[in-house]
């Protein structure tokens, strides 16, 4: 298999496997423990290399998931003393423990391997070179990597759906029916954890943050299921990984720079142009409802004067302005969305209600 | 001592000291607004953000000199702190998701500008990435200037708003109803802030100047309830933690600055909140000893009161197994009876009975009076 297409691989697995925990994330409002615990996992990562002496060694990760649910008990223990609001802990907490893994890198590990950039940025442009053979296939580690740790989040996702559907939309309602949402939201963490892990030593930590909040970020502006949502941020995700290491090729820039932007992009498109609450759509709707409104006002205007005396002087155009006070744009919209309706027609200057017209202000009496 | 004496005769450590401290200081200050105003992670975001504003500003005019790039910063800053506001305000995005997309995005942006300078040829791209941690012992003497004219004119600006900051922080509705332009005034305190995060970025890093930013003011607000000493608290605490950071770490090679000054300004938020008075971990905990050993007192007083009334005089004995199964909710009334002992409100009889004095008689009469109301 080639180099390109095995990165893409890594890329999509990372992707997937951020985008799930991700929707959770997204949904409780925890959107910034992402951007925490991704740098927070440091520290457990150094400590757990500086015992071991070996980077490939699996204690790392578990340095790593450590690290990330110590970040979120400290985040809320200095929470719980009502001496810090929770932004405030988490904007001290984390920078607190990313600067001593920076340290102890600094001091004790600076000349092997593992340095702050590559934990930052990551290079997943070197991830085929680092392979393992199982039996009879050759894979780069990371695939291998992350391809457990999907596997891991998907399965807890799939055997717990439900009590994380419970305990994120309705925590207090969970833990009266006997659920343990405090335990659920720890278990989560160490998966946002173990996944940023996993991933940032392919893709560094920013790069986690981008992948966890924002294809979550775009499926929710797609759905209300959170079913749907998952598959959603799973698959604007894979695209965002792929879309990105094309950039990437085509810019001759960082991999995980340009999967960021690209799922920058995906959000940014996504957000404009999605079906109902997308900003297009919205201001559509918005216009929707000012011309239906003008319309219904005019046609009740008419249906009021119709026939009487004064209907000569009442229905005509430069009235509406003049006597009503309606705007200019305000009275030609109402005018105009009514005759494309067929409900008005246009004497010469006056205008007189058709049947249908007549029975739509009725309708409209009746109903605003 | 030896550090000081540097401090005061060596060029490159006086300059880079200073330049820290000032930075410390517009920080600590505007921190203060954030922190109150519950937007301590927009630091984050904004300072992560601002990384595609200097290579942005590199790749336009091709210098490197530091207003230039701080210009660069600030504009792209603002800009993202603009599209995070519109961002809540006109679609179902949350605030934190937000800002999480805006940080990460931004900072991808930046991180593919940087790798395409990078890769240009004849572009001499190093030191862009000193911005990533910070580099103190970079600084110059010019590019203090530079800190140091912005500092001044966030510090003014702070100064003159000051009461106009105060309320919108507090209560911007009442700041509505007074005919203020609230909108414009917070457009202006976040541009303040903006510009105290991106004179910070070339010293302490675009990864960890947030910490700048909140953990000097979440310190200031464990000692006082007063937003004025708070904001000059912050103001020292950022400025202490600066120089020792970048101090220290122009000392030691391999020490990168912002990292220091975030363990040092850490230690400061974890002093605070154990040891301030008042809110401070340690004194609430005595307090709260303090005045559980009270209410026992009291407890077991009236419990002796009360046994006694059912007798001729006030001062007739009781055992302690009873007070024992009278008090049984805070535990064994032993010690609290020889704290009685020591006060002069009670005493023993013998081994196992204790009795009031008169001065245990009249104290626990007006507690009676006080929390029941006359008559137990």
């Amino acid at each position: 298999m080639s180099a390109s297409i095995e990165i893409q691989i890594i890329a999509v697995l990372v992707a997937v496997a951020c985008a799930l925990p991700g929707v959770f994330l997204v949904l409780r409002q925890l959107a910034m423990m992402s951007d925490a615990i991704s740098h927070a996992i440091l520290p457990g990562i150094v400590i757990a290399f500086l015992l071991t002496e070996d980077l490939s060694s699996p204690l790392l990760i578990l340095g790593a998931a450590a690290a990330g649910v110590a970040t979120v008990a400290l985040v809320e223990l200095l929470r719980k003393t009502g001496l810090l609001k929770e932004d405030a802990a988490i904007g001290i907490v984390f920078p607190a423990l990313f600067s001593v893994g920076v340290i102890l890198i600094a001091r004790f590990a600076g000349d092997v391997h593992l340095d702050v950039d590559a934990v930052l940025l990551g290079e997943l442009a070197f991830a085929p070179f680092d392979r393992v053979v199982l039996g009879s296939i050759d894979v780069p580690k990371a695939t291998l990597v992350m391809a457990s740790i999907l596997m891991l989040n998907v399965v807890f996702i799939g055997l717990f759906f439900k009590e994380l559907k419970l305990a994120t939309f309705d925590s207090a309602l969970a833990a009266t029916l006997g659920f343990t949402p405090v335990l659920l939201h720890y278990v989560l963490m160490g998966l946002v954890s173990t996944t940023a892990v996993g991933a940032f030593d392919a893709v560094g930590s920013i790069l986690v943050v981008a992948l966890m909040v924002a294809p979550p970020a775009a499926a929710y502006m797609l759905t209300q299921r959170l079913a749907s949502m998952l598959w959603m941020s799973a698959a604007l995700g894979a695209i965002s990984a792929v879309g990105g290491y094309w950039m990437a090729r085509w810019l001759d820039a960082s991999i995980a720079g340009s999967m960021a932007s690209t799922a920058g992009l995906v959000f940014l498109l996504v957000l404009a142009f999605a079906p109902e609450r997308g900003l297009v759509s919205r201001v559509r709707q918005q216009n929707r409802q000012r011309q239906v409104f003008a319309r219904d006002m005019l046609l009740i205007h008419l249906y009021h004067h119709e026939g009487l005396p004064e209907a000569e002087q009442e229905c005509r155009v430069e009235h509406l302005q003049d006597h009503l006070r309606w705007e200019r744009d305000f009275a030609m919209m109402a005018v105009r969305t009514a005759k494309r309706a067929g409900f008005v027609e246009d004497q010469e200057g006056l205008m007189k209600l058709s049947d249908s017209g007549r029975e739509q202000a009725r309708h409209a009496l009746v109903h605003i | 001592m030896d550090i000081l004496t540097e401090l005061f005769t060596d060029y490159t450590l006086r300059t880079v000291a200073l330049g820290a401290a000032l930075l410390g200081i517009s920080a600590g200050a505007l921190g203060c607004f954030a922190l109150l105003r519950r937007q301590s992670l927009l630091g984050d975001a904004i300072s992560h953000a601002a990384l595609p504003g200097i290579a942005l500003a590199f790749l336009l005019t091709g210098s490197k000199s530091s207003l230039v790039l701080i210009l660069g910063a600030g504009a792209v800053g603002w800009f993202g702190s603009v599209l995070i506001a519109a961002l809540t305000r006109r679609t179902p995005i949350t605030y934190d998701t937000a800002l999480g997309i805006l940080l990460s995005v931004f900072f991808g942006v930046g991180l593919v500008m940087l790798t395409f300078i990078q890769r240009m040829p004849d572009a001499n791209q190093a030191g862009l990435d000193s911005f990533l941690f910070g580099q103190a012992a970079a600084l110059m003497q010019r590019d203090i200037y530079v800190i140091l004219a912005i500092g001044s004119v966030i510090l003014l600006l702070t100064v003159a708003f000051w009461k106009e900051f105060k309320l919108i922080s507090f209560d911007p509705d009442m700041a509505e109803t007074l005919g203020l332009p609230v909108r414009a005034l917070e457009h202006l305190l976040t541009g303040l802030f903006v510009a105290a995060i991106v004179i910070g970025l070339q010293t302490v890093g675009v990864v960890l100047m947030s910490a700048l930013i909140v953990a000097p003011a979440a310190a200031a607000r464990q000692w006082t309830n007063r937003l004025g000493v708070m904001v000059l608290l912050a103001a020292v605490f950022g400025a202490v933690s600066g120089v020792s950071g970048a101090v220290s770490s122009s000392m030691a090679p391999n020490l990168p600055t912002g990292p220091v000054i975030v363990v040092v300004v850490s230690m400061i938020v974890g002093a605070s909140l154990l040891f301030a008075p008042n809110r401070g971990f340690v004194f609430r905990k005595i307090r709260e000893w303090k005045s559980g050993r009270a209410l026992r007192v009291d407890a077991v007083l009236v419990d002796l009161y009360t046994l006694a009334s059912q007798h001729a005089s006030a001062d007739y004995p009781h055992s302690e197994q009873v007070l024992n199964v009278m008090s049984s909710m805070s535990g064994t009334a032993k010690r609290t009876l020889h704290l009685l002992k020591t006060l002069e409100l009670a005493q023993p009889i013998d081994d196992q009975r204790w009795s009031l004095t008169p001065a245990g008689e009249e104290r626990a009469r007006r507690v009676i009076e006080e929390h029941y109301g006359g008559g137990a």
